[in-house]
């Protein structure tokens, strides 16, 4: 019939909605795991200085190094980059198959995570780019490879210097400011996951209808996990001032002493040492 | 009961429209929402204007025809219940209703509350069957079918492709209604010959119809007048992914 | 007018096979895309015969008013489907479904067909299987039965209450795949507005394009209707709001006899009417009668009380209650035929024990007894799906208080006429399901529509259409083209009503005058009729037609989207169709099945047959417009039956 034609011009299909969705679900997977781990790793910061310290120093000196942290790096970075595409083309795709609303829309099962996926992972996105700007190139909002100086670890029963990754953390919380853009973008994160890790279970094609409420209380459970780890640090610093006796003891020393970028290049060289100990035991 | 009613008013697909009110007096409780509509339509024949087009058929919630979204949402207020079986004791006197069509980019408006919902019946025909030539295949009771088959079977099947689903998706997305008739065959021995050929098909027939992509919201599942579950979508994903990897390896099709 | 009911030789189990097996002529496969067949009509008869032909490789164009095939009204029917597959071993067999049907009709159908219709049963069954039809199961992996009215054995198939819904999709899906490939076209929000007729052949159809309102020539080798029945006469129905006799009506005027047309099913178990804004009656499925009690209270005085809603039924005791069809018909009970079991109920209300509040007009079905003896669980399992619909009509719970229920309109037996081969006295035109007369008799058997309408589609038109395009000779293929006579003159005809229509400008809608004809239809020519009644219907409907034609108000234009005029052409054509089957109900001079005369009634109030007499199939020939309609008979004989009274006792 004469209106079916009209509108039954193909539609030009960049990639099948579900491929789509694998991709989705399957980086996301990626990003969940990766948050699991990054949180974890991160809780150290309750333990002594030295032990943050050194797992930051094993972090940067993986079997292969310093090859494989930059394919991890890379991978990491496909992943939210694949990520973020698919977001971008369902958010388009989406907002076309549905060219006029509602007068009011009602809304009976999904939830307010659920409709706000674009918006939380764009405000995520924004703060892991700030996030690394500041804790991996270190450039945000001091350049503190200036500002921090070294710190003892011991590896492998070898005491080392090593930038202080104590020191900035806790410097870095005790802005306010970006404390509380920490435990917004958590907030948000945790409300991503209570989303995305049911979801992707459903994507992938591995739920039903008696996993699917299991799989709900479960993914809040983790998103609430993951809030509650990442938050606890910003909030550590700037409610209770975990570390800030020893930030100012250490600030006080590099004062003394002030430690320039050269504390990279020694690092580097005390690996070297180390790796040759240990190919010499 | 007097009802204040926002309606819908579109001429044809291609000029625009816009809410028209209308006050309706003495609508009674045990009307269906349908018939309330009919009165309207009466009034409105006696004064000369133009009635309300809206589709109906069966009136008993099993044609699929009725397609109104109220308030906000697919088929009204109450679950599993079509807009025919919906009835106005669910409403109070003096409730204002806002009426639409079903809107959705696949779903062009014809006229008032009518849509063209032929992307259904393309999906379908792309590959929503068996392929069984009229003649005389075996008998029926050779083929055992677990009870608990047919009975998922059937809880698919029991899609009246109205479109509720994809009404209220946020992203006009129809993966239940095709998730729905693509789990049906595929959960069938009858079916599984054509299973990786059924999904393919008819997921890129589904796209390529300008239909949304799913994220899962599940108010589809909430809407559907038949209560089919996103259990059928999982499926679908998971019969789609075996498919997609097969095809890519050249065993299928 | 030729009714040669071209009935094969043979013995009645042969008459098929040897019919189809070397009688029909056949078409060489290469030949057939040469030919062009047009269907209206995407139901059961329509859709499965449109899918069996494209795929056997005809150039198919299907007609439908709704804007899908599956929304046909096939996909209403709830309770099930029968076949002789004796699954149950209760020793089912294709004679026994056969001379239940014949019984079942009150010996009003044409044997041979009936027997055919049984014998195709079990192949329908198969073939919906194979097209994944998912019908209920055992635990072992087999089909499952359950038992329905008029018959003594489990010979019904059921896909929960959706059997209907879960068959029409199954031809649907046909439909479709072959709509895919190109071997159907179809043509949804079509209606067909004129049959044409080249040479006396029906060679194509006029139809509307109901989004624009384009008028179409349709130009074909043969066509076949499948457009269902005209239960709508009676305004409230169970039928679908879009039903409508238009086609059939229009083939009638083409000169197509009308077979029967005052055989009317009132099914006994639908919601009872609540008020005069309904628009349509809702059927609950005939298998609630399996483990529901019918009853209305022993006194009148109670039933006055329950009417006021001064008394629960639930604290009517047991010997106040009158479960009326189990103490009549002591061995069938609940399960009487429809026919029987509707008019008991009339009869009880009649007596002033209906229970309905406000008309009374109600009798209770009652579960608690089957509640008691299988658990909740069980019934919920069974008719849960019913129970819910029940609630959301009337907003009671029936698994506490008795459901009301009352019979109301439903299927129509009469139709166009047919011979053998389902092709009716004009030479090309076929009709299938129940837009046809020739299965039923005066009374339809529940779960058998779905059996006809499959078994015309699937396995009889394929073969007789196939035959009488090869009778035509490949030299006529393809031939017939729009611009020959008869369709102008067609065309213009179908134009001028629709300018009339529009151009009345008068006071009254179209559905006040469907409601005001359905008014006169249910109370002369309803559950029981009488001389008296019929011949002032006879008076009034013509006096309402002339009125609708001076007064009716069909506002819109025509050149787009307009249900207002859709609705005045169907009620045009009720208003001349209702006189008809009044007339014809006068005609018949005899009770049989759904024809109740109150003059022929037994001292018990059983439909009294009169075989002498009325012995055949009534059809009805046009003689154009305001000059009353011609009988001509068809002669039932029964070669393998003897007629008894029925008696379900």
């Amino acid at each position: 019939m004469a209106v079916a034609r009209t509108m039954s011009a193909a539609k030009k299909v960049i990639l099948p909605s579900l491929v789509k969705k694998y991709l989705m679900a399957g980086s996301g997977i990626i990003l969940v795991l990766f948050v699991l781990g990054h949180m974890l790793g991160n809780l150290q910061f309750f333990g002594p200085p030295e032990m943050i310290n050194a797992y930051a120093y094993h972090l940067h000196h993986l079997p292969g190094h310093p090859v494989t942290l930059w394919i991890i790096r890379a991978f990491l970075l496909a992943c939210v980059v694949v990520h973020i595409a698919m977001a971008v083309l369902l958010v388009k795709e989406n907002r076309e198959a549905r060219p006029q609303n509602y007068a009011k829309q009602g809304f009976r099962e999904s939830d307010y995570a659920a409709r706000t996926m674009p918006m939380s992972g764009l405000i995520i996105f924004a703060f892991i780019i700030f996030h690394i700007l500041q804790y991996t190139v270190r450039v945000v909002p001091e350049h503190y490879n200036a500002t921090i100086g070294q710190a003892p670890v011991e590896v492998s029963h070898l005491q080392l210097e090593y930038f202080d990754v104590f020191a900035m953390m806790v410097k870095g919380f005790s802005s306010p400011v970006i404390s509380i853009f920490y435990l917004i973008a958590m907030a948000l994160l945790c409300m991503h996951l209570t989303h995305g890790v049911a979801s992707m279970f459903q994507s992938l094609g591995v739920r039903n209808e008696v996993w699917r409420y299991r799989l709900k209380c479960l993914a809040t459970a983790y998103g609430c996990f993951i809030f509650i780890g990442f938050a606890s640090i910003p909030a550590s610093v700037l409610f209770f001032g975990h570390g800030k006796a020893y930030l100012a003891e250490k600030e006080a020393e590099w004062a003394k002493t002030p430690a320039a970028e050269v504390s990279v290049i020694d690092a580097q060289a005390a690996h070297t040492q180390f790796v040759t100990l240990n190919e010499g035991r | 009961m007097d009802l204040h009613l926002r309606v819908w008013r579109q001429k044809n697909s291609e000029t625009s429209g816009k809410f028209v009110n209308y006050e309706l007096k003495g609508v009674s409780e045990d009307s269906s929402f349908l018939e309330m509509l009919d009165i309207l339509n009466e009034q409105l024949v006696e004064k000369g204007e133009e009635p309300v087009a809206f589709d109906h058929d069966c009136r008993e919630g099993i044609c699929g025809m009725c397609s109104l979204v109220i308030n906000g949402m697919a088929h009204g207020p109450e679950r599993a219940t079509t807009v025919c079986q919906l009835h106005m004791r669910h409403y109070s006197d003096g409730d204002t209703i806002t009426i639409e069509p079903w809107r959705a980019k696949a779903f062009p408006v014809v006229k008032d509350l009518i849509v063209d919902r032929g992307a259904f019946d393309r999906i379908i025909q792309a590959g929503g069957f068996i392929t069984a030539r009229t003649g005389s295949p075996q008998d029926a009771n050779e083929l055992l079918i677990p009870k608990p088959i047919a009975d998922k079977a059937m809880d698919a099947a029991a899609c009246i492709g109205c479109g509720a689903c994809v009404a209220a998706c946020p992203n006009g997305a129809a993966m239940l209604f095709t998730s729905a008739k693509c789990s049906q065959l595929n959960l069938l021995p009858q079916g599984q010959p054509e299973k990786d050929r059924r999904s393919l098909a008819m997921v890129a027939a589904m796209d390529s119809e300008g239909f949304g992509n799913c994220t899962n919201y599940g108010e589809c599942q909430a809407v559907c007048p038949k209560e089919i579950t996103l259990d059928f979508i999982a499926k679908m994903n998971r019969d789609y992914a075996g498919a997609r990897i097969r095809h890519f390896f050249g065993k299928a099709i | 007018m030729n009714l040669d009911s071209k009935i094969p030789e043979g013995p009645l189990s042969e008459k098929w096979t040897n019919h189809k097996g070397h009688n029909l002529k056949l078409v060489n496969p290469a030949n057939r895309r040469k030919y062009h067949v047009i269907v209206v009509g995407s139901g059961l008869a329509g859709g499965a015969a449109a899918a069996s032909l494209g795929e056997q490789g005809y150039q198919v164009s299907c007609f439908c008013y709704q804007d899908s095939p599956r929304r046909a009204h096939s996909i209403a029917a709830q309770g099930g489907i029968n076949a002789a597959k004796n699954y149950q071993n209760d020793g089912d067999s294709v004679y026994r479904l056969f001379y239940d049907t014949i019984k079942g009709g009150d010996y009003r159908a044409r044997e041979a067909n009936v027997y055919r219709l049984a014998e195709v049963s079990n192949n329908i069954i198969d073939q919906m299987v194979a097209q994944g039809v998912p019908f209920a199961r055992e635990y072992g992996g087999m089909l499952d039965n359950r038992s329905f009215g008029g018959a003594q054995v489990s010979r019904t198939f059921y896909a929960r209450g959706q059997t209907g819904q879960q068959l029409l999709l199954g031809a649907y899906q046909q439909l479709s795949r072959q709509i895919g490939l190109g071997q159907v076209k179809m043509y949804n929000r079509h209606e067909m507005l004129d049959l044409v007729l080249v040479d006396g052949h029906a060679k194509g159809i006029i139809t509307r394009n109901m989004v624009n309102g384009k008028i179409e020539r349709w130009a074909a080798d043969c066509v076949v209707l499948c457009t269902g029945g005209y239960g709508n006469t009676f305004f409230l129905s169970t039928n679908a709001q879009g039903c409508n006799v238009t086609a059939a009506f229009r083939a009638y005027k083409r000169g197509a006899g009308f077979a029967n047309p005052c055989y009317t099913q009132i099914h006994p178990t639908c919601i009872p009417v609540h008020g005069d804004q309904q628009s349509k009656l809702t059927l609950m499925s005939e298998s609630l009668r399996n483990d529901g009690r019918i009853w209305v209270p022993k006194s009148k005085e109670a039933a006055e009380k329950v009417r006021k809603g001064e008394l629960d039924p639930g604290a009517i005791p047991e010997e106040e209650r009158d479960y009326y069809l189990e103490r009549k018909y002591p061995s069938f009970g609940n399960l009487a035929p429809r026919d029987i079991s509707s008019r008991s109920a009339k009869e009880a209300c009649d007596d002033g024990r209906g229970i309905a509040p406000g008309s009374g007009l109600g009798v209770f079905l009652d579960f608690r007894d089957a509640i008691n003896r299988l658990g909740e669980n069980v019934i919920a399992e069974r008719y849960g799906n019913l129970f819910e619909m029940y609630n959301r009509i009337t907003a009671a719970n029936p698994y506490k208080t008795p459901m009301m229920i009352y019979p109301a309109v439903h299927y129509t037996m009469g139709g166009l006429w047919v011979d053998y081969n389902l092709e009716s006295n004009i030479p090309g035109l076929f009709v299938g399901g129940e837009a046809n007369f020739s299965d039923h008799g005066a009374n339809r058997l529940g779960a058998s529509a779905l059996m006809q309408g499959l078994a015309d589609g699937y396995f009889v038109l394929p073969y007789t259409v196939g035959d009488y395009l090869g009778r035509c000779g490949i030299h006529s293929a393809g031939k017939t083209k729009s611009d020959a006579p008869g369709f102008s003159e067609a065309e213009q005809a179908v134009k001028d009503r629709i300018t009339r229509l529009l151009n009345i400008k008068g006071k009254e809608s179209p559905r006040s005058f469907h409601q005001r004809l359905g008014h006169i239809m249910w109370q002369y020519c309803g559950m029981a009729r009488d001389k008296a009644g019929l011949e002032k219907a006879i008076e009034l409907i013509p006096e309402l037609r002339k009125e609708f034609w001076e007064n009716v108000k069909v506002l819109g234009e025509e050149a787009e989207l307009n249900q207002e005029l859709e609705r005045a052409g169907r009620v045009a054509d009720f208003l001349e169709f209702g006189e008809l089957m009044c007339r014809d109900a006068l005609m018949r001079d005899e009770s049989c099945g759904g024809h109740f005369r109150t003059e022929h009634q037994s001292a018990e109030g059983e439909a009294v047959r009169d075989d002498d007499n009325f012995a055949f199939v009534g059809v009805w020939e046009n003689q154009g417009d305001d000059k009353p309609p011609v009988l001509h008979k068809e002669q039932l004989v029964y070669e393998e039956v003897k007629f008894t009274t029925r008696s379900y006792k």
